[in-house]
C-alpha cells in the first residue's frame, strides 16, 4: 500500500491477479461459444466474403486469358493493340480451343459486346491456318472483318481487368460506354431500377400493413388474461409452425380468379361472375401474402413492449382528465415506439429480400429484386451479376440497421 | 366558503361483482365528508381497492349509486370526474420528465403556460422537489417518485384525491416519514383524501376516520383511537393492534358488566359490547397493555399465569404466558423498569378491569 499498489492477501498485484482470475472465466466462455462461432464463420461470414469478391471479381476470365490479361493492360487503347499483345492473344486462344474452353470466353465477351460470340467461334475454327511468323493483327482482320473494328479490341481489354464494378452499374441500369463514361442503358432494357423501386415500395407497404394489423392484436395480447392471450398467441404464431411454401400455396388457392375468395365474393353478390377480381400474379397478391406471412414479426416486438406498459399509466392519464384518445396519443403510443421501430425494421428487412412468395403469387408485375437475383443465379448463370445485386441489398439492409441503431438503439429490440 | 358537506362523497347500497357469482363489495353505505382523510383499511381481497376504483371510475358498481359533491357519478367517465389519484406503483409516465408529468393534467385543461409553470413550481415546493423538474422518473429514488406522483395528483387542484396503497413499495423508514408528510400536505391543503392501505399503523397515523373492510363490508367506521380502544367486533379487534382472546359463554349479564364462563371453566367479568343475553357465545378481547402484572389494587379479574417464552424487543419485552388455557396470551412489559427478572416457568399474577375486557361476537 506504500506506493499506491494494492496487493491481494497472497502478495500478488491486484490488477494482475484480477486479470488472471477473470481470464480463466473468459476462456471458459469462449470455449462454449466456439462451435457456434465456427459455424457462423463457415456458413455465414465466409460465403458473404465470397459473394462480395465474386461481384467484382474477374479472375475466371483472367485465368482463361492469363497471358493476354498480363500484357493487354499495357496497351493505351488508341489505334490497335501492338503486335506482341495480339500474338499473346492468339496463343491463349489456341490453348483454349485445344482444351475446348473457348466457349466460356465467348459468352463472357458477348456480354461486353454483341457479336463477340460468333466472332470467337469463327476465329477458333481458323486458328490452325494462321501463319505463325506472319502479322497476327492482319491475319485476325482477315479471319473476320469485326477484328478490324477497334471496339472489339477495346471490349477485350475491358473484359480482362482484374476487378470491375460493371455489375454494380448494371444493377442500376447503367453501363460503361466504350470511352469509359457511365451512361444509362437503352430505355427498353431498363428493368432493375423499376424492380428496386418496387421492392422498396412493397417492403414499405407491407411494413405499414403489418403495423396497422399488428398494433391492435399486440395490444389485445398484452391486456387479455393469460389463458386467452395464450390462445391468441398460438394463433399469431401458427404461421411459424407451417411451411412457408404451404402457406404461400394456400394463398394461391384462396386468391386465384376461380379461388375461394372470389367464389365467396361472387356468392355474396359483391362481384359479378364475369369480372372476378385479379388478386394474384400482381402486386395485390404479393402484398396480401407477404403481410400475412410477416405479421408475427411485427406482433412479437410490439407485444413484448406493450406487456411492460403498466395499465395504471392509462388510468393515471384519464384520472388527470385526459380523454382515452388523448391518453393513448400522449402516453401509450409514445411508449410503444421501441416496439414499432423494432417490428418495422424486422419486417422491412425481411420483406426487402423476400423471394418465394413474390415468385409464386407475384407474377410478372409482382416480382421483386430477389427474384431477379435468383433468375441470374439459376437461369443466366451470371453469378457476378447476382452477387452484385445481393451485395447492394445487403449494404442497403446494413444502412437501415445503422440508422435504426443511431436513432433507436439496437438494445431496444426485444422479441418477447 | 360555505360549510363542509358531510356527504361530499356518498356510497348508497353499492354492490360490486366481477364474475357474477361472488360479491366483492356488499351493500356499501359510506359517507365521506369534505376535507377529511378517510382510510379504507382491510386485508387483501376485502373490497377496499374495488371501492376506490369505483369512486375513480375505473370500475362500475353492479348495483347502487355513488354521489360526488351531490351528483350521481355512475355514468361519468373517469376523465370527467376531476378526481386526483395516486397509484400503488406511482404510474409516472416514464417518457416524460417530472415537469412534463406534472404539466400533463394542466395541459389537458388548457391552462396557459405561465400558470402551468407557476403551479408546478408551487406544487414541487410543497413536496420538497424543487430543482427536479428536468429529471426523468427513472432517475429518481422510490421516495422521490412517490412525491412526484402525489404532486401530480394535486397539481390540478382536485377536490378529492384517491390514494391506492401509495407507500407500499417504500422501505420502512421512508414510509414513516412519508406518512407524516402526506398528513401535513392534507392538513395544509384541506383536500379530501380517500386512502387505501392494508397497513394498520399507516391508517392509525394518518387518518381522521378509518373504515375497516372485511369480506366486502365495512366492519367499523370511526376515528383511529376509537377503533383501537373500542372495536365493535372481533374482526376489528384482531385486525387492529395486538389482541388476546378468550372464548366463552355469557352466564350473567347486567348493564356494563357480563359474567362469562370461559371454555377453560374460569369466570371472567367483561364489558358486554356484542352480547345481549346469557347463553350467548362470545369472544373476549383484551389488549396486552391493559393487563397489570402483580396488581396492587383490586381488579375484577385476577389470575395466575405461567411464563412460556420471553422475547426481548428493545423498548419492551414480550412475555408469552399460559393463562386460563390460552397458551398464546401476550404481555407487553416496558423496559423502563429494571426489575424484570422473570424466567420461563415462573408464575406471574395478572389482573385487569372488566371495562378493558370486551365481550364481542363469537
Amino acid at each position: 500500500m506504500t506506493n499506491g499498489e494494492i496487493r491481494t492477501s497472497d502478495g500478488e498485484l491486484l490488477s494482475v491477479k484480477l486479470k488472471k482470475v477473470e481470464s480463466r472465466k473468459r476462456t471458459g466462455a469462449l470455449v462454449l461459444v466456439l462451435p457456434l462461432l465456427l459455424f457462423i464463420i463457415i456458413t455465414y461470414i465466409f460465403p458473404i466474403i465470397q459473394m462480395l469478391q465474386r461481384s467484382v471479381d474477374n479472375t475466371q476470365m483472367n485465368d482463361l486469358l492469363n497471358n493476354t490479361y498480363q500484357v493487354i493492360q499495357n496497351w493505351d487503347g488508341t489505334d490497335f493493340p501492338p503486335e506482341e499483345v495480339v500474338k499473346t492473344f492468339y496463343n491463349d486462344l489456341k490453348y483454349l480451343s485445344e482444351n475446348k474452353l473457348h466457349g466460356k470466353i465467348a459468352v463472357r465477351l458477348n456480354y461486353e459486346k454483341g457479336g463477340f460470340s460468333s466472332l470467337i467461334k469463327k476465329t477458333v475454327r481458323k486458328l490452325d491456318s494462321f501463319d505463325i511468323d506472319g502479322n497476327y493483327l492482319q491475319q485476325f482482320k482477315d479471319v473476320h472483318k469485326r477484328w478490324a473494328d477497334q471496339e472489339y479490341w477495346l471490349a477485350l481489354k475491358r473484359a480482362t481487368v482484374p476487378y470491375h464494378g460493371r455489375k454494380y452499374l448494371a444493377s442500376f441500369d447503367f453501363k460503361q460506354d466504350f470511352d469509359g463514361s457511365i451512361v444509362r442503358i437503352e430505355e427498353k432494357k431498363r428493368i432493375n431500377v423499376t424492380l428496386w423501386l418496387r421492392t422498396i415500395y412493397v417492403a414499405l407497404g407491407v411494413t405499414l400493413c403489418c403495423l396497422i394489423l399488428a398494433y391492435p392484436i399486440a395490444h389485445l395480447l398484452s391486456v387479455l388474461p393469460t389463458r386467452y392471450s395464450n390462445l391468441l398467441m398460438i394463433c399469431v404464431l401458427l404461421p411459424f409452425w407451417t411451411s412457408l411454401l404451404v402457406r404461400t400455396s394456400s394463398w394461391m388457392v384462396l386468391l386465384q380468379t376461380q379461388g375461394v375468395l372470389n367464389d365467396f365474393l361472387v356468392f355474396l353478390g359483391i362481384v359479378a361472375d364475369e369480372n372476378r377480381l385479379e388478386l394474384m400474379y400482381n402486386m395485390t397478391g404479393t402484398f396480401i401474402a407477404m403481410t400475412q406471412i410477416l405479421l408475427p414479426f411485427m406482433v412479437l416486438p410490439l407485444y413484448s413492449v406493450m406487456k411492460t406498459i403498466s395499465p395504471s399509466l392509462m388510468r393515471a392519464a384519464t384520472s388527470m382528465g385526459a380523454t382515452p384518445f388523448h391518453a393513448f396519443r400522449k402516453i401509450y403510443f409514445p411508449l410503444t415506439y421501441a416496439g414499432i421501430s423494432a417490428g418495422s425494421i424486422l419486417v422491412f428487412v425481411l420483406a426487402i429480400g423476400y423471394y418465394i412468395t413474390p415468385a409464386l403469387v407475384g407474377g410478372a408485375k409482382g416480382t421483386l429484386i430477389s427474384n431477379r437475383i435468383a433468375y441470374h443465379m439459376q437461369s443466366t448463370l451470371d453469378w457476378s451479376y447476382a452477387t452484385a445485386m445481393a451485395t447492394i441489398l445487403l449494404v442497403g439492409v446494413l444502412v437501415v440497421y445503422y440508422v435504426y441503431n443511431r436513432v433507436v438503439g439496437i438494445d431496444n429490440m426485444r422479441l418477447g | 366558503m360555505n360549510e363542509k358537506k358531510s356527504d361530499f362523497v356518498k356510497f348508497e347500497q353499492v354492490d360490486k361483482s366481477y364474475d357474477g357469482k361472488e360479491l366483492v363489495v356488499k351493500g356499501l353505505d359510506l359517507d365521506i365528508s369534505e376535507g377529511e382523510f378517510l382510510t379504507l383499511l382491510g386485508p387483501s381481497g376485502s373490497g377496499k381497492t374495488t371501492t376506490l376504483m369505483m369512486l375513480a371510475g375505473f370500475e362500475t358498481p353492479t348495483n347502487g349509486e355513488i354521489y360526488f359533491d351531490g351528483r350521481p357519478i355512475n355514468n361519468i367517465p373517469p376523465h370527467k370526474r376531476g378526481i386526483g389519484m395516486v397509484f400503488q406503483n406511482y404510474a409516472l409516465f416514464p417518457h416524460l420528465s417530472v415537469f412534463e408529468n406534472l404539466a400533463f393534467p394542466l395541459k389537458v385543461r388548457k391552462i396557459d403556460k405561465a400558470e402551468i409553470e407557476e403551479r408546478i413550481n408551487r406544487t414541487l415546493k410543497m413536496v420538497s422537489l424543487t430543482g427536479f423538474e428536468n429529471r426523468m422518473p427513472a432517475q429518481l429514488s422510490g421516495g422521490q417518485q412517490q412525491r412526484v406522483a402525489v404532486a401530480r395528483a394535486l397539481v390540478f387542484d382536485p377536490k378529492l384525491v384517491l390514494m391506492d396503497e401509495p407507500l407500499g413499495a417504500l422501505d420502512k423508514n421512508l414510509r414513516e416519514s412519508m406518512q407524516y408528510e402526506l398528513k401535513h400536505i392534507h392538513e395544509s391543503l384541506g383536500v379530501t383524501v380517500v386512502y387505501v392501505t392494508h397497513d394498520q399503523g399507516e391508517a392509525l397515523t394518518m387518518s381522521n376516520r378509518i373504515a375497516v373492510f372485511n369480506d366486502g363490508k365495512v366492519q367499523q367506521l370511526s376515528g383511529p383511537n376509537e377503533l383501537y380502544e373500542t372495536p365493535v367486533n372481533s374482526f376489528v379487534a384482531s385486525f387492529i393492534g395486538e389482541n388476546n382472546t378468550f372464548t366463552g359463554t355469557v352466564t350473567e349479564i347486567a348493564s356494563g358488566s357480563a359474567k362469562i364462563q370461559t371454555d377453560s371453566g374460569d369466570t371472567i367479568f367483561a364489558n358486554p359490547i356484542a352480547v345481549n343475553s346469557s347463553g350467548d357465545k362470545s369472544r373476549i378481547s383484551l389488549r396486552p397493555e391493559r393487563v397489570s402484572i402483580d396488581p396492587n389494587e383490586h381488579l375484577e379479574n385476577q389470575f395466575t399465569s405461567v411464563i412460556r417464552e420471553i422475547i426481548y424487543h428493545g423498548d419492551h419485552t414480550r412475555v408469552r404466558v399460559n393463562l386460563l388455557g390460552n397458551d398464546e396470551f401476550i404481555l407487553k412489559v416496558p423496559n423502563a423498569s429494571s426489575d424484570l427478572d422473570f424466567n420461563v416457568g415462573d408464575k406471574l399474577d395478572l389482573g385487569w378491569s372488566s371495562h378493558d375486557c370486551r365481550a364481542l361476537d363469537y
